[in-house]
């Protein structure tokens, strides 16, 4: 690539009038990732963004790329279906956590096992918003929906801890208000061979207002996120003066200065699978800061690359041309005359 | 050759191979078959399996059959009552001795009639020691186990294996009895177990053991011939439907310099599709073993939509799973082909027996205004020309297309003249290569003729575009919820489907052109029909006989030739379910015959059915 981006933010708007609701989160989402492509990509039709049914899953008809609104929770099979017929293309993937993580749990898993070169754009609002408002897996026990007027007793996912639970290769969380970071974290999983997958918390301001607003607010944020960086110790707060520590085996929050030095603090390290364990059990959690950013992330060969090595390897020594009717005249054959 | 034996020419002979799972029944019948397609005889099988992968040894769930059904003349069917039954254990001739034609042959090893065989079958007395079987059928009571046993001393097998080899034993009995050359079942079993000598050694002892015996036991009195078909000229080979599937799907992507995509979830009797595909990589195909039926013919979609050809494969139950993604291909015009091998439903119902129930399901089984083309195959070799017909049709006209065979099509096997793909028509996946204009791509913009949208692929420069489950609007793609739009989209998708009856050839006649009874089948009945209509013509009734290949659309010529007949009869492995599309359709009070007994229907009782309308 050039260093000076030939594509343009524009260019990857469609002409389609947005249908979200008016400050919703989804508008932020597209519109970094829209300012991010021109720096990832040259060639716009090569890019293919596939979506299930939800209100996340309108994006691709937002985006001038190629863009395939699929059906509920489904869209992992059309993407491993298309990357298998042409792995040249990029594939990004925006699902939500009711179509991800309910009805669509078992090709997300599958996926992230298969560790196809697919990337995952999660948003997580942690309610359905199309369907107007139902509790969703991701949704805190308690939760008082139209669906569970005496709250919710689902215990909820962390959408984290279950893509590495499936062996997925990289792992990353971000919030929609969150815009260089969301930026950063696009163009992370766009260069991470294998499936990536991002966890995107996402404000419904219909129907579930304000559910990440400890993490947004200019006042409380810093006192509630763990910004990762790889090789950085694991500091937070808005003086920065806290910290992860491991007592043993069980992490703790300290306060650096007085018991603690910034040298007592755990070291991020993306590729250690412990460390990424950790940090997704830190979601939601009472005690813990709340971690964005690479949680995880190794490479192993994708889907799409084994199975070219395959068809590679088979195709070594044949005559193509003569294969069809090699095989119409295998075995047993004989004259009728 | 015994000097007792007399020689005696016949026509048609079935015979039945059963024993328990272990028994290594369909291997005996796929060598007879094999043998007797290389003498030259046209033939027909049927292979019946347990449902239990391990049923307990030597009871009655446990029992395997093979059915072979040969001739010197042009057949059909694989045949109804078997003139002869191998019986391998007590719960083998309990299940199918009910089906052996009076007088016919029984052959049984007596090795396998223990006590504790006998209980599990349900057997109070021994019925090869207490003669209740010599009065009816010409019974031959062979210690196959121990003769084995005997002609294999000094080989380095266990007894178990060693035992294992009396089906060929019994397999020897009866090429002696049929007249038929050792050698290609030596040559086969050299190759297949190359590695391992001493196999191969202990299965030769007992095949020539078998047919030592019937040579000089003189027990059996005459030995049959059957001749040579007189079959139609060219080269032949035996196919069953799932390799005819396959070589179908694999010449419609070479005819169309498209790449094949498999996408499917293991499920009975459609997983061999899989199993063969999944060989062929050096074809440049691609398979997927998904995480579930849905997952399987998204994959296909997403593959098709990506520029390869999508295929997916299942049995009803797994169709049912998939009907979602079915309306999506619909919506979104893209290129797919979907099998199903129907089983016996409804749920699980008879996972290994066969049926045609899925016929409701394949036309209508979809939510909203779905029309899909469905197309049935007849025979198993025909399911190489209907696996290449659903391609060529799915590409040509943008849609999603089922084709229907079942678990006797797929599972059985005859004579195949071996076609020249030389001599078949090439067709163009006609992707769009541009958009030469300077606005955005229109998706749906059709071409008049088929009335199908254009192929854009991701990848091509200016074609960027969205699709999706929504209404489109017409030409743009866009989402569109305009009432009048919605109308006009329904009636497009469907006329596009009627288009394909523009290009189908006339439908052919067998038999009579106008006359007393049309006899109408689709799909697997049509050998049986056949057979019926053939002898129903000897008799000089002018009936005639009708095989429908696309079900939907159906062809135009149909209202007419239905009119030529002052009855219909439509013989359904079902309760009747394309007779009521055949009614609603053309308002004709079409008779049903129908059978849900998860096995073909006989051509005798349709001869019977017929006889009794005729005269009715
Ligand atoms: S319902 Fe919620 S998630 Fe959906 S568009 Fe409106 S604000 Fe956004």
């Amino acid at each position: 690539m050039s260093d000076k981006p030939l594509l343009k933010k524009a260019d990857f708007q469609s002409d389609q009038a947005i249908r979200w609701c008016p400050g919703c989160g989804d508008y932020a989402i597209l519109a970094q990732t829209q300012k991010t492509f021109p720096e990832i990509t040259e060639k716009k039709e090569d890019t293919v963004f596939i979506s299930g049914i939800g209100c996340s899953s309108r994006f691709p008809y937002y985006m001038n790329t190629f863009g395939f609104h699929t059906i509920h929770g489904r869209a992992p099979t059309i993407a491993s279906g298309l990357k298998m017929a042409n792995p040249e293309l990029s594939v990004w993937l925006v699902t939500g956590d009711g179509d991800g993580f309910s009805i669509g749990g078992n090709h997300m898993i599958h996926l992230l096992r298969r560790n196809v070169d697919i990337n995952v754009m999660l948003f997580n609002n942690r309610i359905y918003g199309l369907t107007k408002g139902q509790y969703s897996p991701t949704s805190e026990q308690g939760k008082v929906t139209y669906s569970t007027p005496m709250g919710s007793i689902d215990y909820p996912f962390k959408p984290t801890k279950l893509a590495l639970g499936a062996e997925a290769s990289f792992v990353a969380k971000t919030i929609d208000k969150e815009l260089k970071h969301l930026q950063a974290m696009i163009k992370r999983a766009n260069s991470h061979k294998g499936t990536s997958f991002i966890e995107i918390y996402q404000n419904c301001n219909i129907f579930n207002d304000g559910a990440f607003s400890h993490l947004t607010d200019r006042d409380t944020k810093e006192e509630q996120l763990l910004r990762l960086e790889d090789g950085e110790p694991m500091i937070f707060g808005a003086e920065k003066n806290k910290g992860i520590y491991l007592d043993g085996t069980s992490p703790k929050v300290v306060q650096i200065g007085k018991d603690y030095s910034i040298d007592d603090i755990v070291v991020h390290n993306e590729k250690d699978r412990f460390i990424g364990d950790m940090l997704a059990n830190f979601t939601s959690s009472e005690e813990f800061p709340e971690p964005v950013g690479v949680l995880y992330c190794k490479e192993r060969p994708s889907y799409d690359e084994l199975m070219e090595a395959q068809m590679k390897e088979a195709q070594k020594d044949s005559k193509k041309a003569k294969g069809l009717h090699e095989l119409l005249n295998a075995g047993d054959t004989w004259e009728v005359k | 050759m015994s000097k007792k034996a007399k020689l005696e020419t016949v026509d048609n002979v079935t015979i039945r191979f059963a024993g328990d799972s272990g028994d290594g029944m369909q291997l005996s019948g796929g060598r007879f078959t094999q043998t007797s397609a290389i003498m030259g005889n046209d033939l027909s099988t049927l292979p019946d399996f347990p449902a239990e992968i391990r049923a307990p040894a030597g009871s009655l769930a446990g029992v395997s059959s093979f059915q072979i059904h040969f001739s010197s003349q042009e057949i059909h069917t694989p045949g109804e009552k078997p003139d002869v039954l191998v019986a391998m254990n007590p719960a083998a001739l309990k299940v199918h001795l009910k089906d052996l034609t009076p007088g016919g042959a029984l052959i049984i090893n007596k090795n396998a009639f223990t006590n504790k065989n006998l209980k599990l079958a349900g057997y109070d007395s021994d019925p090869t020691e207490d003669g209740s079987l010599e009065d009816y059928y010409s019974t031959h009571f062979i210690e196959m186990s121990k003769m084995v046993e005997l002609a294999c001393e000094g080989i380095d097998l266990s007894p178990k294996l060693i035992d294992r080899t009396k089906n060929l034993c019994a397999l020897g009995v009866l090429f002696w009895m049929y007249d038929r050359p050792l050698e290609p079942t030596i040559d086969w079993l050299n190759k297949k177990f190359k590695s391992k000598p001493d196999v191969v050694e202990a299965n030769v002892r007992a095949l020539n053991t078998g047919y030592n015996y019937g040579d000089t036991a003189e027990i059996f009195t005459t030995r049959y011939v059957v001749k040579k078909a007189k079959l139609a000229p060219g080269k032949y080979r035996n196919i069953n439907g799932t390799l005819a599937t396959c070589l179908g799907l694999l010449t419609a992507v070479e005819k169309s310099k498209l790449s094949l995509t498999f996408a499917g979830y293991p499920i009975t009797p459609a997983s061999n599709i899989l199993h063969t595909l999944s060989n062929w990589k050096r074809f440049g195909v691609k398979t997927y073993q998904a995480e579930d039926e849905i997952a399987g013919i998204g994959a296909a979609l997403g593959a098709s939509y990506g520029g390869s050809l999508g295929v997916t494969a299942s049995s009803g139950p797994g169709i049912a799973l998939k009907g979602e993604f079915l309306g999506l291909a619909v919506i979104t015009e893209l290129p797919l082909v979907v099998i199903n091998v129907q089983r016996g439903g409804p749920s699980t119902g008879l996972p290994t027996k066969t049926e045609q129930s899925d016929l409701f399901q394949a036309v209508y089984g979809r939510n909203g205004e779905a029309p899909m083309p469905v197309i049935a195959a007849a025979t198993p070799g025909d399911c190489y020309y209907t696996a290449y017909e659903a391609c060529r049709m799915a590409v040509k006209y943008m849609t999603p297309v089922m084709m229907l065979s079942d678990g006797y099509l797929v599972n059985g096997s005859e004579p195949w003249i071996i076609p020249n793909p030389d001599e078949m028509n090439d067709f163009d996946a006609g992707f769009v290569k541009e958009n030469l204009t300077d606005e955005q791509y229109l998706p749906y913009k059709r071409n008049k003729e088929t009335l199908a949208r254009g192929w854009a692929i991701p990848g091509t420069k200016g074609l960027e575009h969205r699709i999706g489950g929504i209404e489109k609007q017409d030409v743009t793609g866009n989402v569109n919820y305009d009432s009048d739009n919605h109308e006009k989209m329904v009636q497009i998708r469907a006329q596009k489907v009627a288009n394909i009856a523009n290009e189908l050839p006339p439908t052919e006649i067998f038999g009579e052109k106008k006359g007393a009874l049309l006899i109408l089948s689709w799909g697997s009945t049509h050998g049986a029909c056949k057979a019926a209509t053939e002898s129903l013509l000897e008799e000089g009734l002018k009936v005639a006989h009708v095989s429908i290949r696309w079900i939907s659309p159906l062809p135009k010529d149909l209202k007419d030739i239905l009119s030529n007949y002052k009855k219909i009869l439509m013989p359904e492995i079902n309760t009747g379910q394309f007779r009521q599309m055949i009614r609603a359709e053309f308002l004709v009070d079409a008779i049903g015959l129908n059978e849900v007994q998860g096995k073909p229907l006989g051509a005798s009782t349709i001869v019977a059915k017929a006889k009794e309308i005729i005269n009715e």
